[in-house]
């Protein structure tokens, strides 16, 4: 996964399409905007692809969705029509789709059958909740990788990097689930000496104002961000550390050192600026398994996000809100990688002009 | 069927050592023919990759656990049986603890958990091995094609494998295994479909590369056809990047198994790594403090994950030189 990963980081820039070489004024200009309409226009066909394949997907499921509605209990012929009426099951599937794709453009993503209320409430109502734990996560991770990186690249081969590399490889194989129920096991419930520090699960213990809040919250966050840093750093931490590499033996370093500077400013001057450019486009890139890595960390943590959400809609299966989870889970990675295509440019002036 | 498959660092020394490519052996080792010389060549080439693959400490270390995993799944069935996942008839009480009898404790039907993870063993590898080989199959293939055929094809392969590429993977996957039937087939075809494209990428980039050679030039002017020149001259030279892609792919396959289980999407009537993890945590192993039904699988994914992801890197290490100093 992490050559994968970086292989991919690695052959975005290189899909871009290289321009005329012209005067510097003309090249932040037309030709950027050229670029980036082109992978806007990119992200909104992609966009458009999984809104059909979200449609088209949960359609092929075997047997009556109404099934599942009802849980099993005896209902009458005439209340399973209502259900399919209520749910525009009883129309042709066309005509089914023609109305999901209008609904879709005004951000109607249907009814949940559990919870009986429209899907994009239950989903703002979840997406600040998911956007406080993915973004602290997200902040952390990249910082750590990104250090721990930089360190074990400009001491190579020593301990400290063998360590170092030793660890990320060792917690980047571990299930997030996993890592997160031991964690609940040692620090919530406690086991031997060590006495629950840490709530169970959930976002808040209810009750709290003002800043007691604002703390509870923080007390709960802190076993969900350790458990997606940890299983998620790591990725960050080898491509820094192989893009670093790369850049050893350049001759611009070799100059910077015979101009007397110390080894620290070497580094930070001129070394890692250059070896984050790659680093940049796979942070956006690691977001598609920051979404996975939520979806199980929320579930083992009762984390009220969209990742909790999605495990309670699968068990049903609760298809409209599945269905409306999965396109927001694919956009956010879209627009991120999107977002990703576009900066990139900015920093490396190589690309895509 | 479970190690057989296992990709080329178990190709240990000599004799054996019979490169996948390898299919056209049909002719024998008698005389000197282009055959034998090309045998000879490629039991060359094999040896001269385990004396540098030795190097690579490890590299060893992962195959040795892969080893040492591969002979527990496969003697499996003499050491602990199919009885060790029977809930009627457990030998023990349930959630007890490790102690001389069961080593590792029992789960909730107190079932003895030793025997039901070295019975679990042979499910996670073996769907590991079946979505990481599909996965590359198709990866392989669509990569073939799309280098080799230009045009309007090459584009929109290489459209679809972008957008399944900027797709979130397991998302993708959770998706069909929801709509599928519950069985190893779906986890098999759910994590196989969707994890193909970054090989797809890697193959096609270095197909392009083999196809710009002027070898190709010379096979295409003496009438060899489409067929010929990518399963006699791209496909044995994107053999190597194949193989080392399979290596790292199964660790992930195996990762994305244990996560399906654990959310309940795997197949309920089979005992696997991660279905034992949702089992624990239905049973509230987590409140209980059980843990010891929740250890050993985890580990257990982890080392034999770490396994993969180590002989991958060190096969891609020696495959790749450049790559040598990111060791």
């Amino acid at each position: 996964m992490t050559a994968d990963a970086a292989s991919a980081a690695a052959s975005a820039p290189a899909g871009a399409p290289g321009g005329p070489a012209r005067g510097p004024r003309a090249r932040t200009g037309a030709s950027y905007l050229r670029y980036g309409a082109g992978k806007v226009g990119g992200a909104a066909v992609s966009l458009l692809a999984v809104l059909l394949t979200s449609f088209f997907l949960f359609r092929l499921i075997p047997g009556d969705p109404v099934k599942y509605m009802t849980g099993g209990r005896q209902v009458s012929a005439e209340q399973l029509a209502a259900y399919r009426r209520e749910f525009g099951l009883d129309l042709p599937l066309w005509e089914q789709f023609t109305d999901y794709c209008r609904k879709a453009l005004t951000g109607d993503l249907g009814t949940s059958y559990q919870f009986r209320a429209p899907v994009i409430d239950k989903i703002t109502e979840a997406l600040p909740n998911t956007l406080l734990l993915t973004g602290t996560a997200f902040v952390l991770y990249t910082a750590l990788g990104i250090l721990l990186g930089t360190r074990s690249a400009w001491r190579h081969g020593g301990l400290g990097d063998r360590l170092n590399t030793g660890l990320a490889l060792t917690l980047y194989s571990i299930p997030s689930f996993w890592l997160g129920l031991l964690l609940i096991i040692v620090f919530s419930v406690g086991m031997g000496p060590v006495p629950g520090l840490f709530p169970t699960g959930g976002m808040e213990s209810g009750g709290e104002e003002g800043f007691a809040y604002v703390v509870d919250v923080a007390h709960h966050l802190v076993l969900p961000v350790v458990t997606l840093v940890a299983v998620d750093y790591g990725q960050t931490l080898l491509v820094t550390r192989s893009a670093l590499l790369d850049e050893m033996g350049s001759d611009y370093l070799t100059t910077a050192r015979a101009k007397g500077l110390r080894d620290d400013l070497v580094r930070r001057r001129h070394a890692v600026p250059n070896a984050l450019l790659p680093t940049v486009t796979l942070v956006f890139i690691n977001l598609g398994r920051t979404v996975a890595g939520v979806i199980l960390v929320e579930t083992v943590f009762s984390w009220p996000g969209l990742g909790g959400l999605f495990y309670q809609a699968l068990s049903v299966p609760d298809l409209p809100l599945v269905q409306g989870l999965f396109f927001v889970f694919a956009a956010a990675v879209i627009i991120m990688n999107t977002l990703a295509d576009l900066i990139y440019p900015l920093l490396d002036p190589r690309v895509g002009r | 069927m479970t190690t057989e498959a296992t990709p080329p660092p178990d190709a240990t020394p000599p004799t054996d050592a019979t490169p996948p490519v390898a299919k056209d052996g049909g002719g024998g080792g008698a005389g000197a023919g282009p055959r034998a010389l090309a045998r000879q060549r490629r039991l060359r080439s094999v040896l001269r990759f385990w004396r540098q693959y030795r190097t690579h400490r490890a590299g060893l270390l992962g195959l040795a656990a892969l080893v040492l995993f591969a002979l527990t799944a496969l003697t499996a069935p003499l050491t602990v049986g199919s009885d060790v996942a029977g809930v009627t008839g457990a030998p023990g009480r349930p959630l007890e603890s490790p102690s001389g009898e069961f080593p590792l404790g029992t789960d909730r039907f107190g079932r003895d958990l030793l025997g039901l993870l070295v019975w679990g063993s042979r499910v996670s590898l073996l769907v590991g091995l079946l979505a990481a080989v599909l996965s590359v199959a198709i990866g392989a293939l669509v990569g073939i094609t799309a280098g080799h055929f230009r045009g309007a094809y090459a584009t929109v392969m290489m459209r679809i494998t972008d957008w399944f590429l900027v797709m979130p993977t397991l998302v993708l996957a959770i998706a069909l295994a929801t709509v599928m039937s519950r069985s190893l087939g779906t986890i098999v075809l759910a994590i196989g479909v969707t994890s193909w494209p970054t090989t797809a990428r890697l193959v096609r980039a270095q197909t392009l590369a083999v196809e710009s050679r002027p070898y190709i030039e010379r096979a295409k002017a003496l009438g060899g056809g489409h067929w010929h020149i990518m399963s006699r001259h791209v496909l044995p030279n994107v053999m190597p990047l194949v193989l080392a892609q399979t290596t790292l792919m199964i660790s992930s396959s195996i990762l994305a198994e244990a996560t399906l289980a654990f959310l309940g999407l795997g197949d309920p009537t089979v005992v696997s790594w991660g279905g034992l993890l949702q089992e624990a945590r239905e049973a509230g192993a987590v409140s209980s403090g059980a843990w010891w039904y929740l250890v050993p699988p985890g580990v257990a994914i982890a080392v034999v994950a770490l396994a993969f992801t180590l002989c991958g890197r060190a096969v891609e290490s020696v495959l790749n030189p450049r790559l040598g100093v990111a060791r």
